[in-house]
């Protein structure tokens, strides 16, 4: 479940990356923003969001070498 | 004397104190090639994330974002910043772990290694060497041409009786051809004699020095073309003057913008980003590029777009007139807008976005030249470690000097040839990504999607009047409507459509292969109960 939840968060993100209905709309947020430069900087954020989330629920497990993952498992990590 | 030659002193002492870096580094140099090659895959998350991140931020970060916001508006971000937010990270969390956990367990240094191993055929070394160099040169010339500019413009009127020009923007300066050879000798020194070690480090510092100078070039220009009391009012002021197709993207095709989110995928397959990716210390180390990432890319892009729609605002001064190159728009601003002290750093910053990434890409090819052909031809055993290390050295000195050889003669339009690199590389993307989880993937299949992409490459890029076209597009017609999409798309699908199909009508690899690749808790569990 969480597995697909990450992966339809990123086709989300590449859909709502493709916004459309800003492509002719100059305001100016804050007086100085772009708006539609402002929604793209939210998508590198949300990208950030979604990554997090992503090394946190769906982290491939066992993917160390054994000598790596038993070099940790002696310090302690 | 300060304003004729201040630039010039703080260009002189980063690119010595980027030497004295990869002096440093080469003294903790351990003598062997897993460390000259790989650092001992030594490197933590921090280290890791700047050194991707420095390596796929190129001249085009700083130098070309604000160059192409100049020309197209602020359409640029959504375009090359927030897409490869979120597929450069995708590549690292797909790609870059899973290649990482077969380079520990298998030894790999090199991309060729692996696909050689996974696609059980020798001969698939020998067809991807001469790919993977070609499509890295064009990359590594961009960079190598750019630093050239980039100096000149910023040391124009240091030497008007040594070098004149003539034009007003580069009399005086020093002379492309000797900043360009100016920067190859410092990234040769440090790679040659740091190694990986050198390169990361390098790549850590300079990209440190490239966003927080790149914020400082942000706020310095908005407060000299604005003219107010604080950073907002100035803001305010500055974008207010911007014409509003550069606010917008009705110059923009909406096609073309969709199509180019495939573009970013080319660092699925970067044989650079391949070694530092083996360079981690563990899988965790991905933890940190893969989140912060987007984040770096924004802090970078976003002052860079500003910047470049800036200079179309009718606040620029008339005199001296902007350049007629895009990519000169930054540096000119730099030059124009800030005293000699801010201008040398911002210039120094400039040339860390571009060194951060030839460095990584010298040794690149230096690493494959000596690992997949001579030390696999001749013999693995009978090539020492000071040998291996000695082959890659000596190579890494030609490539530098063919590169700058190349870099000498006309170059027409050679930031058009870019995008031509991204969607080579970014064809191969579906290669290495069904090697690592598509079990049906044969060695006919992996040449098929090669082949493929080599001859729909050739022929598109042919059609566009060899990249000088820089507003090619394919266009499909459905139904009244003619779309406009990136090149990249019809590569990319041919590609995939010939790996797939002919993967399908072909044996499928070895049961042992697909052990080693698909399963490689069960086959250590094996090894150690035959053990």
């Amino acid at each position: 479940m969480k597995r697909y939840s990450i992966w339809a968060l990123v086709v989300l993100l590449l859909i709502v990356h493709q916004d459309n209905w800003l492509w002719d709309n100059g305001t100016l947020v804050f007086g100085f923003m772009p708006i539609g430069l402002l929604y793209q900087a939210g998508i590198s954020l949300a990208s950030a969001i979604t990554w997090f989330l992503a090394i946190h629920l769906i982290w491939p497990t066992e993917l160390d070498p054994p000598e790596v993952a038993s070099s940790e498992i002696e310090s302690g990590n | 004397m300060v304003e004729r030659f201040g630039e010039l002193t703080i260009i002189g002492l980063y690119l010595l104190l980027l030497l004295g870096l990869g002096m440093a580094a080469s003294r903790m140099f351990k003598g062997t090639k897993s460390d000259y090659f790989l650092a001992s895959h030594s490197i933590g998350p921090f280290l890791l994330l700047m050194s991707l991140f420095g390596t796929t931020m190129t001249a085009f970060a700083l130098v070309g974002s604000s160059g192409e916001a100049y020309k197209v508006g602020i359409g640029v971000y959504g375009m090359l910043a927030s897409s490869s937010g979120i597929i450069h990270s995708l590549c690292f969390f797909l790609i870059g772990i899973k290649l990482w956990s077969f380079g520990r367990r298998h030894g790999y240094t090199t991309q060729i290694q692996f696909f050689r191993d996974r696609l059980e055929s020798d001969r698939i070394g020998l067809l991807l060497f001469p790919i993977l160099v070609g499509l890295v040169i064009p990359y590594l010339l961009i960079g190598v041409i750019a630093s050239g500019t980039v100096i000149q413009t910023m040391t124009s009127g240091s030497f008007p009786d040594l070098f004149p020009t003539g034009s007003p923007g580069t009399h005086g300066g020093i002379p492309n051809w000797l900043g360009s050879l100016i920067t190859c000798l410092v990234v040769l020194t440090y790679v040659f004699f740091g190694g990986m070690r050198g390169t990361a480090w390098a790549n850590a510092f300079q990209t440190i020095v490239f966003m927080v100078l790149g914020i400082l070039a942000f706020h310095v220009i908005a407060t000299k073309l604005g003219g107010e009391d604080t950073l907002l009012e100035n803001l305010r002021k500055v974008t207010a003057a911007v014409p509003d197709n550069k606010l917008t993207r009705i110059e923009m095709s909406k096609m073309k913008f969709f199509t180019y989110l495939l573009i970013p995928l080319s660092v699925g397959m970067f044989p650079h980003l391949f070694q530092h990716w083996l360079t981690a210390k563990k899988a965790s180390s991905f933890k940190l590029p893969v989140v912060a990432h987007p984040i770096f890319i924004m802090i970078v892009w976003v002052p860079c777009v500003l910047i470049g729609i800036w200079a179309t605002s009718s606040l620029i001064p008339e005199k001296p007139p902007l350049p007629s190159n895009p990519n000169a728009i930054l540096p000119f601003l730099v030059k124009t807008q800030t005293g000699p002290l801010l201008g040398g750093l911002l210039t120094a910053g400039i040339l860390a976005a571009i060194m951060s990434s030839l460095d990584s890409q010298f040794l690149c090819l230096g690493t494959i030249f000596s690992n997949d052909i001579v030390t696999h031809y001749y013999g693995r055993t009978r090539v020492s470690d000071r040998g291996q290390i000695l082959l890659a050295r000596i190579f890494i000195v030609a490539i530098v000097a063919i590169t700058y050889g190349l870099s000498l003669f006309p170059q027409r339009g050679v930031f058009g040839l870019g995008v031509w690199c991204f969607s080579g590389f970014a064809s191969l993307f579906p290669l290495v990504f069904a090697a690592l989880y598509w079990r049906r993937l044969t060695k006919a299949g992996a040449f098929a999607g090669i082949v493929t992409t080599i001859v729909v490459w050739g022929l598109l890029f042919w059609q566009s009047d060899m990249g000088a076209n820089g507003e090619f597009a394919v266009k499909l017609t459905l139904g009244e409507t003619t779309y406009e999409t990136m090149p990249v798309a019809t590569i990319f699908l041919s590609s995939l459509l010939a790996m797939i199909i002919v993967s399908l009508l072909t044996k499928p690899p070895s049961e042992s292969t697909l052990g080693k690749f698909f399963n490689p808790q069960r086959e250590h569990a094996l090894q150690v109960e035959t053990d």
